[in-house]
Protein backbone atom coordinates (compact mmCIF):
# COMPACT_ATOMS: atom_id res chain seq x y z
CA UNK A 1 0.00 0.00 0.00
CA UNK A 2 2.87 2.55 1.03
CA UNK A 3 4.41 1.81 -2.43
CA UNK A 4 1.53 2.64 -4.00
CA UNK A 5 0.55 6.15 -2.28
CA UNK A 6 4.00 6.47 -3.29
CA UNK A 7 3.33 6.41 -6.81
CA UNK A 8 0.52 8.27 -6.10
CA UNK A 9 1.88 11.05 -5.14
CA UNK A 10 4.73 10.76 -7.38
CA UNK A 11 2.53 11.06 -10.44
CA UNK A 12 0.31 13.80 -9.05
CA UNK A 13 2.67 15.92 -8.62
CA UNK A 14 3.40 15.84 -12.65
CA UNK A 15 -0.23 15.90 -13.24
CA UNK A 16 -0.25 19.05 -10.66
CA UNK A 17 1.54 20.66 -13.54
CA UNK A 18 -1.52 20.10 -16.08
CA UNK A 19 -3.95 20.77 -13.31
CA UNK A 20 -1.90 24.49 -13.06
CA UNK A 21 -2.75 24.68 -17.03
CA UNK A 22 -6.51 23.78 -16.50
CA UNK A 23 -6.32 26.68 -13.22
CA UNK A 24 -5.41 28.75 -15.86
CA UNK A 25 -8.13 28.87 -18.58
CA UNK A 26 -11.19 27.64 -16.48
CA UNK A 27 -10.58 29.86 -13.64
CA UNK A 28 -7.98 33.08 -14.70
CA UNK A 29 -9.29 33.47 -17.49
CA UNK A 30 -12.74 32.09 -17.06
CA UNK A 31 -12.46 29.90 -20.57
CA UNK A 32 -13.69 26.27 -20.33
CA UNK A 33 -10.89 24.81 -22.51
CA UNK A 34 -10.89 21.11 -23.55
CA UNK A 35 -8.24 21.64 -25.63
CA UNK A 36 -6.21 19.75 -23.21
CA UNK A 37 -7.45 16.21 -24.47
CA UNK A 38 -5.93 16.68 -27.33
CA UNK A 39 -2.90 18.63 -25.74
CA UNK A 40 -1.76 16.54 -23.09
CA UNK A 41 -1.26 14.00 -25.88
CA UNK A 42 0.59 16.03 -27.90
CA UNK A 43 3.34 16.74 -25.36
CA UNK A 44 3.36 13.36 -24.75
CA UNK A 45 3.14 11.98 -28.42
CA UNK A 46 5.97 14.57 -30.04
CA UNK A 47 8.32 14.45 -26.82
CA UNK A 48 8.08 10.35 -27.21
CA UNK A 49 8.85 10.82 -31.38
CA UNK A 50 11.42 12.76 -30.63
CA UNK A 51 13.15 10.72 -27.79
CA UNK A 52 12.73 7.77 -30.06
CA UNK A 53 14.65 9.51 -32.95
CA UNK A 54 17.50 10.90 -30.91
CA UNK A 55 16.84 14.09 -29.70
CA UNK A 56 17.75 14.94 -26.05
CA UNK A 57 15.12 14.05 -23.80
CA UNK A 58 15.14 17.77 -22.06
CA UNK A 59 15.36 19.70 -25.74
CA UNK A 60 12.26 16.82 -26.60
CA UNK A 61 9.99 17.55 -23.41
CA UNK A 62 10.52 21.53 -24.30
CA UNK A 63 9.37 21.10 -28.13
CA UNK A 64 5.99 18.80 -26.70
CA UNK A 65 5.91 21.85 -24.52
CA UNK A 66 5.38 24.30 -27.35
CA UNK A 67 3.91 22.48 -29.69
CA UNK A 68 0.94 22.23 -26.64
CA UNK A 69 1.30 26.23 -26.54
CA UNK A 70 0.66 26.39 -30.04
CA UNK A 71 -2.45 24.24 -30.28
CA UNK A 72 -3.93 26.25 -27.32
CA UNK A 73 -2.73 29.49 -29.32
CA UNK A 74 -5.22 28.28 -32.01
CA UNK A 75 -7.95 27.31 -30.13
CA UNK A 76 -7.71 31.08 -28.30
CA UNK A 77 -8.07 32.00 -32.40
CA UNK A 78 -10.57 30.37 -33.57
CA UNK A 79 -12.18 31.78 -30.26
CA UNK A 80 -11.16 35.35 -30.81
CA UNK A 81 -10.77 35.94 -34.63
CA UNK A 82 -12.52 33.31 -35.40
CA UNK A 83 -15.42 34.24 -33.02
CA UNK A 84 -16.31 30.69 -32.60
CA UNK A 85 -18.31 29.55 -29.11
CA UNK A 86 -15.07 28.50 -26.41
CA UNK A 87 -16.35 25.49 -25.97
CA UNK A 88 -16.72 24.63 -29.12
CA UNK A 89 -13.33 26.42 -30.13
CA UNK A 90 -11.84 23.53 -27.81
CA UNK A 91 -13.64 20.52 -28.47
CA UNK A 92 -12.58 21.63 -32.25
CA UNK A 93 -9.15 22.21 -31.30
CA UNK A 94 -9.84 18.78 -28.92
CA UNK A 95 -10.50 16.62 -32.34
CA UNK A 96 -8.25 17.91 -34.70
CA UNK A 97 -5.48 17.06 -32.70
CA UNK A 98 -6.18 13.39 -32.38
CA UNK A 99 -5.81 12.96 -35.90
CA UNK A 100 -2.57 15.59 -35.71
CA UNK A 101 -0.98 13.61 -32.84
CA UNK A 102 -1.50 10.56 -34.60
CA UNK A 103 0.20 12.02 -37.59
CA UNK A 104 2.98 12.65 -35.57
CA UNK A 105 3.14 9.54 -33.90
CA UNK A 106 2.70 7.55 -36.49
CA UNK A 107 1.33 4.90 -34.60
CA UNK A 108 -1.42 4.76 -31.50
CA UNK A 109 1.51 3.83 -28.77
CA UNK A 110 5.27 5.00 -28.74
CA UNK A 111 7.00 3.18 -26.02
CA UNK A 112 10.13 4.58 -24.24
CA UNK A 113 10.99 1.91 -22.41
CA UNK A 114 14.13 1.29 -24.12
CA UNK A 115 14.41 5.13 -24.61
CA UNK A 116 17.14 7.36 -22.33
CA UNK A 117 14.69 9.80 -21.40
CA UNK A 118 14.81 12.49 -18.87
CA UNK A 119 12.97 10.45 -15.86
CA UNK A 120 15.93 7.56 -16.38
CA UNK A 121 18.42 10.61 -16.87
CA UNK A 122 17.26 11.73 -13.54
CA UNK A 123 17.37 9.28 -11.90
CA UNK A 124 20.71 7.64 -13.01
CA UNK A 125 21.84 11.37 -11.95
CA UNK A 126 20.30 10.81 -8.67
CA UNK A 127 21.65 7.41 -7.72
CA UNK A 128 24.95 8.84 -7.64
CA UNK A 129 23.91 10.76 -4.81
CA UNK A 130 23.24 8.24 -2.35
CA UNK A 131 19.81 10.74 -0.92
CA UNK A 132 17.81 7.54 -1.60
CA UNK A 133 19.15 5.02 1.22
CA UNK A 134 19.48 7.80 3.33
CA UNK A 135 15.47 8.78 3.14
CA UNK A 136 14.56 4.78 2.86
CA UNK A 137 16.79 4.58 6.07
CA UNK A 138 14.56 6.83 7.79
CA UNK A 139 11.54 5.47 6.81
CA UNK A 140 12.90 2.00 8.65
CA UNK A 141 11.24 3.03 11.87
CA UNK A 142 7.76 2.43 10.19
CA UNK A 143 8.79 -1.60 9.24
CA UNK A 144 7.69 -1.25 5.81
CA UNK A 145 7.98 -4.53 3.54
CA UNK A 146 9.41 -2.32 0.57
CA UNK A 147 10.23 0.82 0.15
CA UNK A 148 10.65 3.03 -2.86
CA UNK A 149 13.47 2.50 -5.40
CA UNK A 150 14.29 5.65 -6.16
CA UNK A 151 12.64 9.22 -4.30
CA UNK A 152 14.25 11.21 -7.11
CA UNK A 153 11.57 11.76 -9.31
CA UNK A 154 9.33 12.91 -6.44
CA UNK A 155 11.95 15.42 -5.24
CA UNK A 156 12.58 16.44 -8.51
CA UNK A 157 9.53 17.00 -10.33
CA UNK A 158 8.24 18.65 -6.95
CA UNK A 159 10.42 21.00 -7.18
CA UNK A 160 9.26 21.06 -10.68
CA UNK A 161 5.51 22.01 -9.90
CA UNK A 162 6.81 24.42 -7.49
CA UNK A 163 9.51 26.29 -9.17
CA UNK A 164 6.40 26.68 -12.15
CA UNK A 165 3.93 27.37 -9.56
CA UNK A 166 6.32 30.41 -8.37
CA UNK A 167 6.44 31.48 -12.20
CA UNK A 168 2.88 31.55 -12.26
CA UNK A 169 2.31 33.21 -9.30
CA UNK A 170 5.02 36.01 -10.21
CA UNK A 171 3.40 35.84 -13.74
CA UNK A 172 -0.06 36.77 -13.07
CA UNK A 173 1.11 39.86 -11.03
CA UNK A 174 2.91 41.34 -13.66
CA UNK A 175 1.51 44.11 -15.85
CA UNK A 176 0.60 41.48 -18.64
CA UNK A 177 -0.68 39.43 -16.41
CA UNK A 178 -2.80 41.72 -14.14
CA UNK A 179 -4.34 42.09 -17.48
CA UNK A 180 -4.98 38.53 -18.15
CA UNK A 181 -6.59 38.23 -15.20
CA UNK A 182 -8.95 41.39 -15.61
CA UNK A 183 -9.79 39.70 -19.52
CA UNK A 184 -11.18 36.47 -17.38
CA UNK A 185 -12.80 39.07 -14.59
CA UNK A 186 -14.60 42.34 -16.68
CA UNK A 187 -13.59 42.72 -20.08
CA UNK A 188 -15.50 45.47 -21.04
CA UNK A 189 -13.18 47.13 -18.51
CA UNK A 190 -9.92 45.98 -19.16
CA UNK A 191 -10.20 46.61 -22.91
CA UNK A 192 -11.51 50.10 -21.89
CA UNK A 193 -7.78 50.15 -20.33
CA UNK A 194 -6.14 49.88 -23.56
CA UNK A 195 -5.75 45.97 -23.24
CA UNK A 196 -5.73 43.66 -26.39
CA UNK A 197 -8.66 41.15 -24.97
CA UNK A 198 -8.08 39.25 -27.73
CA UNK A 199 -4.34 38.75 -27.64
CA UNK A 200 -4.36 38.07 -23.85
CA UNK A 201 -6.56 35.24 -24.58
CA UNK A 202 -4.65 33.63 -27.28
CA UNK A 203 -1.25 33.95 -25.36
CA UNK A 204 -3.33 32.99 -21.58
CA UNK A 205 -5.08 29.65 -23.31
CA UNK A 206 -1.12 28.80 -25.40
CA UNK A 207 0.54 28.79 -21.95
CA UNK A 208 -2.31 26.85 -19.99
CA UNK A 209 -1.73 24.59 -23.19
CA UNK A 210 1.54 24.69 -23.06
CA UNK A 211 1.74 23.83 -19.54
CA UNK A 212 -0.89 20.86 -20.06
CA UNK A 213 1.66 19.46 -22.48
CA UNK A 214 4.80 19.60 -20.59
CA UNK A 215 3.03 17.14 -18.05
CA UNK A 216 1.98 15.09 -20.56
CA UNK A 217 5.27 14.76 -21.82
CA UNK A 218 6.40 14.26 -18.29
CA UNK A 219 3.66 11.75 -17.64
CA UNK A 220 4.59 10.10 -20.89
CA UNK A 221 8.51 9.81 -19.66
CA UNK A 222 7.33 8.31 -16.42
CA UNK A 223 5.36 5.99 -17.51
CA UNK A 224 7.52 4.31 -20.03
CA UNK A 225 5.06 5.46 -23.39
CA UNK A 226 3.06 7.81 -25.10
CA UNK A 227 -0.77 6.64 -26.37
CA UNK A 228 -2.80 8.11 -28.28
CA UNK A 229 -5.30 7.97 -25.98
CA UNK A 230 -3.90 8.51 -22.75
CA UNK A 231 -5.38 12.44 -22.52
CA UNK A 232 -9.21 11.47 -22.65
CA UNK A 233 -10.91 12.70 -19.68
CA UNK A 234 -7.80 14.78 -18.79
CA UNK A 235 -9.66 18.09 -18.85
CA UNK A 236 -12.34 16.19 -15.55
CA UNK A 237 -9.10 15.21 -14.10
CA UNK A 238 -8.02 18.72 -14.15
CA UNK A 239 -10.54 20.18 -13.07
CA UNK A 240 -11.32 17.92 -10.34
CA UNK A 241 -7.81 18.59 -9.22
CA UNK A 242 -8.80 22.32 -9.28
CA UNK A 243 -12.31 22.15 -7.64
CA UNK A 244 -10.64 19.46 -4.69
CA UNK A 245 -8.02 21.46 -4.07
CA UNK A 246 -10.21 25.19 -3.46
CA UNK A 247 -12.36 22.95 -1.18
CA UNK A 248 -10.06 21.96 0.86
CA UNK A 249 -7.15 24.57 0.50
CA UNK A 250 -8.98 27.52 0.03
CA UNK A 251 -8.58 30.30 -2.86
CA UNK A 252 -8.34 33.10 -1.33
CA UNK A 253 -4.90 34.94 -2.75
CA UNK A 254 -3.54 33.47 -5.83
CA UNK A 255 -0.49 32.10 -4.09
CA UNK A 256 -3.09 30.33 -2.45
CA UNK A 257 -4.83 28.57 -5.13
CA UNK A 258 -2.02 27.74 -6.89
CA UNK A 259 -0.91 25.86 -4.13
CA UNK A 260 -4.29 23.80 -3.16
CA UNK A 261 -3.98 23.15 -7.12
CA UNK A 262 -1.50 21.16 -6.72
CA UNK A 263 -2.70 19.31 -3.54
CA UNK A 264 -6.04 18.90 -5.46
CA UNK A 265 -3.89 17.10 -7.73
CA UNK A 266 -2.11 14.71 -5.14
CA UNK A 267 -4.99 14.28 -3.47
CA UNK A 268 -7.32 13.44 -6.59
CA UNK A 269 -4.57 10.28 -7.23
CA UNK A 270 -4.37 9.53 -3.56
CA UNK A 271 -8.30 9.10 -3.68
CA UNK A 272 -8.20 7.17 -6.98
CA UNK A 273 -5.47 4.72 -5.30
CA UNK A 274 -7.38 3.95 -2.65
CA UNK A 275 -10.33 3.40 -4.36
CA UNK A 276 -8.83 0.82 -6.86
CA UNK A 277 -7.13 -0.98 -4.10
CA UNK A 278 -9.88 -1.38 -1.43
CA UNK A 279 -10.68 -5.06 -2.92
CA UNK A 280 -14.48 -5.22 -1.67
CA UNK A 281 -15.29 -1.99 -3.43
CA UNK A 282 -14.17 -4.51 -6.92
CA UNK A 283 -13.49 -0.70 -8.52
CA UNK A 284 -12.01 -1.33 -11.78
CA UNK A 285 -9.81 1.20 -13.80
CA UNK A 286 -12.74 1.85 -16.20
CA UNK A 287 -14.81 2.55 -13.43
CA UNK A 288 -12.21 5.63 -12.65
CA UNK A 289 -14.18 8.21 -14.88
CA UNK A 290 -17.34 7.68 -12.93
CA UNK A 291 -15.25 8.36 -9.49
CA UNK A 292 -13.78 11.24 -10.89
CA UNK A 293 -17.36 12.91 -11.93
CA UNK A 294 -18.53 11.62 -8.70
CA UNK A 295 -15.91 13.16 -6.98
CA UNK A 296 -16.27 16.67 -8.90
CA UNK A 297 -20.13 17.10 -8.04
CA UNK A 298 -19.21 16.05 -4.53
CA UNK A 299 -16.52 18.45 -4.30
CA UNK A 300 -18.46 21.52 -5.86
CA UNK A 301 -21.76 20.59 -3.53
CA UNK A 302 -20.28 19.55 -0.28
CA UNK A 303 -19.06 23.21 0.19
CA UNK A 304 -22.54 24.82 -0.55
CA UNK A 305 -24.49 22.00 1.11
CA UNK A 306 -22.13 23.14 4.54
CA UNK A 307 -22.74 26.51 3.77
CA UNK A 308 -26.26 26.12 4.16
CA UNK A 309 -26.28 24.38 7.30
CA UNK A 310 -24.58 26.52 9.44
CA UNK A 311 -26.60 29.19 8.14
CA UNK A 312 -29.49 27.72 9.27
CA UNK A 313 -27.93 26.54 12.52
CA UNK A 314 -27.14 30.47 12.82
CA UNK A 315 -30.71 31.18 12.46
CA UNK A 316 -32.34 28.73 14.47
CA UNK A 317 -29.81 29.42 17.36
CA UNK A 318 -30.69 33.30 16.95
CA UNK A 319 -34.38 32.22 17.39
CA UNK A 320 -34.18 30.56 20.31
CA UNK A 321 -32.23 33.73 22.35
CA UNK A 322 -35.06 36.01 21.27
CA UNK A 323 -38.25 33.52 21.88
CA UNK A 324 -35.76 32.72 25.82
CA UNK A 325 -35.90 36.38 25.85
CA UNK A 326 -39.18 36.62 25.20
CA UNK A 327 -40.13 34.17 27.83
CA UNK A 328 -38.17 35.53 30.37
CA UNK A 329 -39.67 39.29 29.86
CA UNK A 330 -43.17 37.62 30.44
CA UNK A 331 -42.65 35.61 33.22
CA UNK A 332 -40.99 38.67 34.91
CA UNK A 333 -44.27 41.06 33.87
CA UNK B 1 -9.04 67.82 -29.37
CA UNK B 2 -11.43 66.44 -30.09
CA UNK B 3 -13.20 66.34 -33.81
CA UNK B 4 -15.87 64.70 -35.01
CA UNK B 5 -16.75 64.78 -38.82
CA UNK B 6 -20.25 64.28 -40.12
CA UNK B 7 -20.73 60.86 -38.19
CA UNK B 8 -23.65 58.75 -38.82
CA UNK B 9 -24.44 55.34 -37.94
CA UNK B 10 -27.62 53.23 -38.72
CA UNK B 11 -28.77 50.22 -36.73
CA UNK B 12 -30.57 47.82 -38.43
CA UNK B 13 -30.22 49.49 -41.77
CA UNK B 14 -32.74 48.48 -43.96
CA UNK B 15 -34.65 46.67 -41.59
CA UNK B 16 -37.91 47.58 -39.42
CA UNK B 17 -36.25 47.89 -36.38
CA UNK B 18 -34.05 50.41 -38.33
CA UNK B 19 -32.91 53.20 -36.26
CA UNK B 20 -30.98 56.34 -37.06
CA UNK B 21 -28.78 56.80 -33.90
CA UNK B 22 -26.33 59.00 -35.15
CA UNK B 23 -27.16 61.62 -38.13
CA UNK B 24 -24.48 63.50 -39.65
CA UNK B 25 -22.75 64.86 -36.01
CA UNK B 26 -20.29 67.88 -36.54
CA UNK B 27 -18.87 68.63 -32.96
CA UNK B 28 -15.11 70.42 -32.09
CA UNK B 29 -13.90 70.28 -28.54
CA UNK B 30 -11.26 71.75 -27.33
CA UNK B 31 -8.60 70.94 -24.84
CA UNK B 32 -9.94 71.19 -21.77
CA UNK B 33 -13.62 72.16 -22.49
CA UNK B 34 -15.88 69.99 -20.18
CA UNK B 35 -18.93 69.50 -22.25
CA UNK B 36 -22.42 68.36 -20.88
CA UNK B 37 -24.70 66.49 -22.92
CA UNK B 38 -28.53 66.21 -22.72
CA UNK B 39 -31.30 64.62 -24.20
CA UNK B 40 -33.94 62.10 -23.96
CA UNK B 41 -33.97 58.13 -23.88
CA UNK B 42 -32.79 56.70 -27.31
CA UNK B 43 -31.40 60.18 -28.32
CA UNK B 44 -28.04 58.58 -29.20
CA UNK B 45 -25.91 60.13 -26.38
CA UNK B 46 -24.42 57.10 -25.64
CA UNK B 47 -23.88 55.73 -29.01
CA UNK B 48 -22.02 59.32 -29.53
CA UNK B 49 -19.55 58.54 -26.52
CA UNK B 50 -19.12 54.45 -28.06
CA UNK B 51 -18.29 55.97 -31.29
CA UNK B 52 -15.89 58.18 -29.61
CA UNK B 53 -14.31 55.57 -27.21
CA UNK B 54 -14.14 53.08 -30.26
CA UNK B 55 -16.96 50.64 -29.34
CA UNK B 56 -18.87 51.50 -32.04
CA UNK B 57 -17.84 52.01 -35.68
CA UNK B 58 -20.21 54.47 -37.71
CA UNK B 59 -21.16 54.03 -40.52
CA UNK B 60 -19.58 57.63 -42.43
CA UNK B 61 -17.60 59.96 -40.73
CA UNK B 62 -14.40 60.69 -39.17
CA UNK B 63 -12.76 61.06 -35.66
CA UNK B 64 -10.25 62.75 -34.81
CA UNK B 65 -8.25 62.90 -31.66
CA UNK B 66 -5.35 65.52 -31.58
CA UNK B 67 -5.48 65.31 -35.03
CA UNK B 68 -5.03 62.08 -35.69
CA UNK B 69 -8.12 60.22 -37.28
CA UNK B 70 -8.87 57.71 -35.14
CA UNK B 71 -12.02 56.41 -36.47
CA UNK B 72 -10.41 52.72 -37.55
CA UNK B 73 -8.35 52.28 -34.38
CA UNK B 74 -9.67 49.27 -32.86
CA UNK B 75 -11.23 50.33 -29.10
CA UNK B 76 -8.26 49.18 -27.16
CA UNK B 77 -6.06 51.17 -29.06
CA UNK B 78 -7.51 54.56 -28.81
CA UNK B 79 -8.31 53.45 -25.03
CA UNK B 80 -4.95 54.57 -24.42
CA UNK B 81 -6.00 58.37 -24.71
CA UNK B 82 -9.42 57.90 -23.64
CA UNK B 83 -11.13 57.34 -20.09
CA UNK B 84 -14.14 56.14 -19.48
CA UNK B 85 -16.63 55.64 -16.68
CA UNK B 86 -20.02 53.53 -17.46
CA UNK B 87 -23.11 53.99 -15.89
CA UNK B 88 -22.80 50.46 -14.31
CA UNK B 89 -20.64 50.55 -11.41
CA UNK B 90 -20.18 47.39 -12.28
CA UNK B 91 -18.92 48.15 -15.37
CA UNK B 92 -15.66 49.84 -14.63
CA UNK B 93 -13.58 47.65 -12.02
CA UNK B 94 -12.35 44.40 -12.21
CA UNK B 95 -14.31 42.63 -8.53
CA UNK B 96 -12.15 39.40 -7.85
CA UNK B 97 -9.12 41.91 -8.18
CA UNK B 98 -8.03 43.70 -5.14
CA UNK B 99 -7.88 47.85 -4.96
CA UNK B 100 -4.45 48.38 -5.96
CA UNK B 101 -4.27 45.56 -8.51
CA UNK B 102 -7.42 47.58 -10.21
CA UNK B 103 -5.45 51.02 -10.13
CA UNK B 104 -2.62 49.51 -11.24
CA UNK B 105 -4.42 48.10 -14.65
CA UNK B 106 -5.03 51.79 -15.29
CA UNK B 107 -1.60 52.89 -14.16
CA UNK B 108 -0.80 50.81 -17.06
CA UNK B 109 -2.98 52.13 -19.74
CA UNK B 110 -1.13 54.24 -21.24
CA UNK B 111 1.92 52.57 -21.46
CA UNK B 112 3.06 49.12 -22.82
CA UNK B 113 2.32 46.17 -20.54
CA UNK B 114 5.67 44.68 -19.45
CA UNK B 115 6.46 41.56 -17.44
CA UNK B 116 7.21 43.33 -14.35
CA UNK B 117 5.07 43.32 -11.31
CA UNK B 118 2.13 45.70 -11.79
CA UNK B 119 1.96 46.50 -8.20
CA UNK B 120 4.93 48.04 -6.71
CA UNK B 121 6.08 50.10 -3.18
CA UNK B 122 6.85 53.04 -5.37
CA UNK B 123 3.16 52.67 -7.05
CA UNK B 124 1.40 51.66 -4.11
CA UNK B 125 2.43 55.24 -2.70
CA UNK B 126 1.94 56.72 -5.86
CA UNK B 127 -1.95 54.95 -5.32
CA UNK B 128 -2.48 55.65 -1.72
CA UNK B 129 -1.95 59.68 -2.43
CA UNK B 130 -4.92 59.38 -5.22
CA UNK B 131 -7.34 57.88 -3.15
CA UNK B 132 -6.88 60.36 -0.11
CA UNK B 133 -7.74 62.64 -2.70
CA UNK B 134 -11.44 60.53 -2.44
CA UNK B 135 -11.93 60.76 1.76
CA UNK B 136 -13.82 57.39 1.63
CA UNK B 137 -11.09 55.89 3.41
CA UNK B 138 -10.34 53.74 0.57
CA UNK B 139 -6.40 54.33 1.50
CA UNK B 140 -6.42 52.08 4.10
CA UNK B 141 -8.03 49.13 1.62
CA UNK B 142 -4.97 48.69 -0.64
CA UNK B 143 -5.74 44.72 -0.52
CA UNK B 144 -9.63 44.63 -0.80
CA UNK B 145 -11.29 43.03 -3.50
CA UNK B 146 -13.03 45.67 -5.38
CA UNK B 147 -16.22 43.50 -5.30
CA UNK B 148 -16.90 44.32 -1.47
CA UNK B 149 -17.21 48.09 -2.41
CA UNK B 150 -20.44 49.55 -2.57
CA UNK B 151 -21.42 50.86 -5.97
CA UNK B 152 -20.82 54.83 -4.57
CA UNK B 153 -16.84 53.73 -3.89
CA UNK B 154 -16.72 51.51 -7.41
CA UNK B 155 -18.17 54.66 -9.33
CA UNK B 156 -15.39 57.13 -7.32
CA UNK B 157 -12.88 53.86 -7.96
CA UNK B 158 -13.60 53.64 -11.43
CA UNK B 159 -13.10 57.85 -12.08
CA UNK B 160 -9.80 57.63 -10.01
CA UNK B 161 -8.96 54.78 -12.67
CA UNK B 162 -10.10 56.93 -15.80
CA UNK B 163 -8.76 60.17 -15.38
CA UNK B 164 -5.40 59.66 -13.23
CA UNK B 165 -3.13 59.11 -16.43
CA UNK B 166 -4.53 62.19 -17.70
CA UNK B 167 -6.06 60.93 -20.83
CA UNK B 168 -7.12 63.47 -23.60
CA UNK B 169 -10.59 62.37 -23.72
CA UNK B 170 -12.74 61.83 -20.52
CA UNK B 171 -16.34 60.19 -21.78
CA UNK B 172 -18.58 60.20 -18.66
CA UNK B 173 -21.77 58.19 -19.55
CA UNK B 174 -24.73 58.75 -17.10
CA UNK B 175 -21.90 57.69 -14.15
CA UNK B 176 -23.97 59.08 -11.15
CA UNK B 177 -27.11 57.60 -12.68
CA UNK B 178 -27.30 54.35 -10.69
CA UNK B 179 -25.85 55.89 -7.16
CA UNK B 180 -28.69 57.08 -4.52
CA UNK B 181 -28.82 60.98 -4.22
CA UNK B 182 -25.81 61.83 -1.69
CA UNK B 183 -23.72 59.54 -3.23
CA UNK B 184 -24.17 60.82 -6.99
CA UNK B 185 -23.78 64.51 -4.96
CA UNK B 186 -20.33 63.05 -4.06
CA UNK B 187 -19.05 61.44 -7.51
CA UNK B 188 -20.12 64.52 -8.92
CA UNK B 189 -18.24 67.11 -7.17
CA UNK B 190 -15.25 64.42 -7.44
CA UNK B 191 -16.01 64.81 -11.35
CA UNK B 192 -15.39 68.62 -10.91
CA UNK B 193 -12.51 68.09 -9.16
CA UNK B 194 -10.64 65.59 -11.39
CA UNK B 195 -11.47 67.48 -14.27
CA UNK B 196 -10.43 70.79 -13.13
CA UNK B 197 -7.52 69.62 -11.53
CA UNK B 198 -6.07 67.82 -14.79
CA UNK B 199 -7.81 69.76 -17.18
CA UNK B 200 -9.37 67.27 -19.09
CA UNK B 201 -10.86 67.39 -22.08
CA UNK B 202 -14.31 65.79 -20.70
CA UNK B 203 -18.05 64.60 -22.38
CA UNK B 204 -20.56 63.73 -19.79
CA UNK B 205 -23.59 62.82 -20.37
CA UNK B 206 -26.65 62.93 -17.74
CA UNK B 207 -30.74 62.96 -17.62
CA UNK B 208 -29.96 65.27 -14.17
CA UNK B 209 -30.69 69.02 -16.09
CA UNK B 210 -29.67 70.65 -12.59
CA UNK B 211 -26.09 68.88 -12.68
CA UNK B 212 -25.93 69.15 -16.70
CA UNK B 213 -26.27 73.49 -16.06
CA UNK B 214 -23.83 73.39 -12.82
CA UNK B 215 -21.27 71.15 -14.04
CA UNK B 216 -18.94 72.07 -17.44
CA UNK B 217 -18.57 75.06 -19.76
CA UNK B 218 -20.84 73.86 -22.19
CA UNK B 219 -23.55 71.92 -23.12
CA UNK B 220 -25.30 69.84 -25.83
CA UNK B 221 -28.99 68.67 -25.89
CA UNK B 222 -29.27 65.69 -28.56
CA UNK B 223 -32.23 64.66 -30.29
CA UNK B 224 -33.12 61.69 -32.61
CA UNK B 225 -29.51 61.70 -33.38
CA UNK B 226 -28.69 64.72 -33.98
CA UNK B 227 -27.07 67.84 -31.76
CA UNK B 228 -30.51 70.25 -31.56
CA UNK B 229 -28.37 73.18 -29.42
CA UNK B 230 -24.83 73.81 -28.09
CA UNK B 231 -24.16 76.90 -25.46
CA UNK B 232 -20.95 77.37 -24.28
CA UNK B 233 -19.22 80.36 -22.08
CA UNK B 234 -21.46 83.04 -19.93
CA UNK B 235 -24.59 81.91 -22.37
CA UNK B 236 -24.10 78.61 -20.97
CA UNK B 237 -23.55 79.81 -17.30
CA UNK B 238 -26.63 81.96 -17.44
CA UNK B 239 -28.85 78.79 -18.72
CA UNK B 240 -31.63 77.42 -16.49
CA UNK B 241 -33.74 74.34 -16.45
CA UNK B 242 -36.69 77.05 -17.92
CA UNK B 243 -34.75 78.23 -20.56
CA UNK B 244 -33.58 74.37 -21.45
CA UNK B 245 -37.08 73.33 -21.77
CA UNK B 246 -37.90 76.31 -23.70
CA UNK B 247 -35.67 75.90 -26.31
CA UNK B 248 -36.33 72.30 -27.14
CA UNK B 249 -39.68 73.58 -27.58
CA UNK B 250 -38.96 75.99 -29.62
CA UNK B 251 -35.95 73.82 -32.13
CA UNK B 252 -38.69 70.42 -32.02
CA UNK B 253 -42.25 72.30 -32.30
CA UNK B 254 -43.61 70.20 -29.04
CA UNK B 255 -43.97 69.39 -25.99
CA UNK B 256 -40.94 67.21 -24.25
CA UNK B 257 -42.82 64.06 -23.45
CA UNK B 258 -41.76 64.00 -19.90
CA UNK B 259 -39.72 61.51 -19.16
CA UNK B 260 -36.91 60.92 -16.80
CA UNK B 261 -35.29 63.03 -19.72
CA UNK B 262 -36.44 66.00 -18.01
CA UNK B 263 -36.13 66.29 -14.69
CA UNK B 264 -33.85 63.63 -13.82
N1 LIG C 1 -26.63 47.79 -30.44
C1 LIG C 1 -27.78 48.36 -30.84
N2 LIG C 1 -28.56 47.72 -31.74
C2 LIG C 1 -29.70 48.29 -32.18
N3 LIG C 1 -30.14 49.48 -31.77
C3 LIG C 1 -29.42 50.16 -30.89
C4 LIG C 1 -28.19 49.63 -30.37
N4 LIG C 1 -27.68 50.52 -29.50
C5 LIG C 1 -28.54 51.55 -29.47
N5 LIG C 1 -29.58 51.34 -30.29
C6 LIG C 1 -30.67 52.28 -30.56
O1 LIG C 1 -30.11 53.50 -30.94
C7 LIG C 1 -30.80 54.60 -30.35
C8 LIG C 1 -29.84 55.46 -29.58
O2 LIG C 1 -29.40 54.73 -28.42
P1 LIG C 1 -28.48 55.35 -27.31
O3 LIG C 1 -28.14 54.25 -26.40
O4 LIG C 1 -27.37 56.09 -27.94
O5 LIG C 1 -29.44 56.38 -26.58
P2 LIG C 1 -29.16 57.30 -25.33
O6 LIG C 1 -29.29 58.70 -25.79
O7 LIG C 1 -27.89 56.92 -24.68
O8 LIG C 1 -30.40 56.94 -24.41
P3 LIG C 1 -30.48 56.73 -22.84
O9 LIG C 1 -30.71 58.08 -22.28
O10 LIG C 1 -31.68 55.87 -22.66
O11 LIG C 1 -29.21 56.09 -22.37
C9 LIG C 1 -31.88 53.98 -29.47
O12 LIG C 1 -33.09 54.04 -30.17
C10 LIG C 1 -31.45 52.54 -29.30
O13 LIG C 1 -32.56 51.71 -29.21
MG1 LIG D 1 -27.36 55.97 -22.81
Amino acid sequence: MFIALFGAVESGVIYAIMALGVYLSFRVLDFPDLTVDGSFVTGAGITGVLIVNGTPPVLATLIGALAGFIAGCITGILHTAGKINALLSGILMMIALYSINLRFMGQPTVSLLNESTLVSQIESLWASTGIDSALNGMLNVFELDRVPTTWAILIMMAILTLAIKFLLDYFLKTEIGLAIRATGDNQKMIRSLSANTNFLIIIGIGLSNGLVALSGALIGQHGGFANLNMGIGMIVIGLASVIIGEALFGKKTITRVTLAVIGGAIIYRVVVTVALRVDYLSIQSSDLKLITAILVIAALVTPKILQARKDKKRRQAKRAALMEQQKESEASA
Amino acid sequence: MLNIKDVSLTFNEDTPDEKKALQGIDLELNKGEFVTVIGSNGAGKSTLMNVVSGSLHPDVGDVFINDQNVVHLPEYKRSKMIGRVFQDPMAGTAPTMTIEENLAMAYARNKKRRLVPGVTKKRKDYFREYLESLNLGLEDRLNAKVGLLSGGERQALSLLMATFTEPHILLLDEHTAALDPSRAELITEITADVVGKFELTTMMVTHNMQQALDLGDRLFMMDKGEIIFDVKGEEKQNLTIKNLLDEFQRIRGKQIESDRAVLG
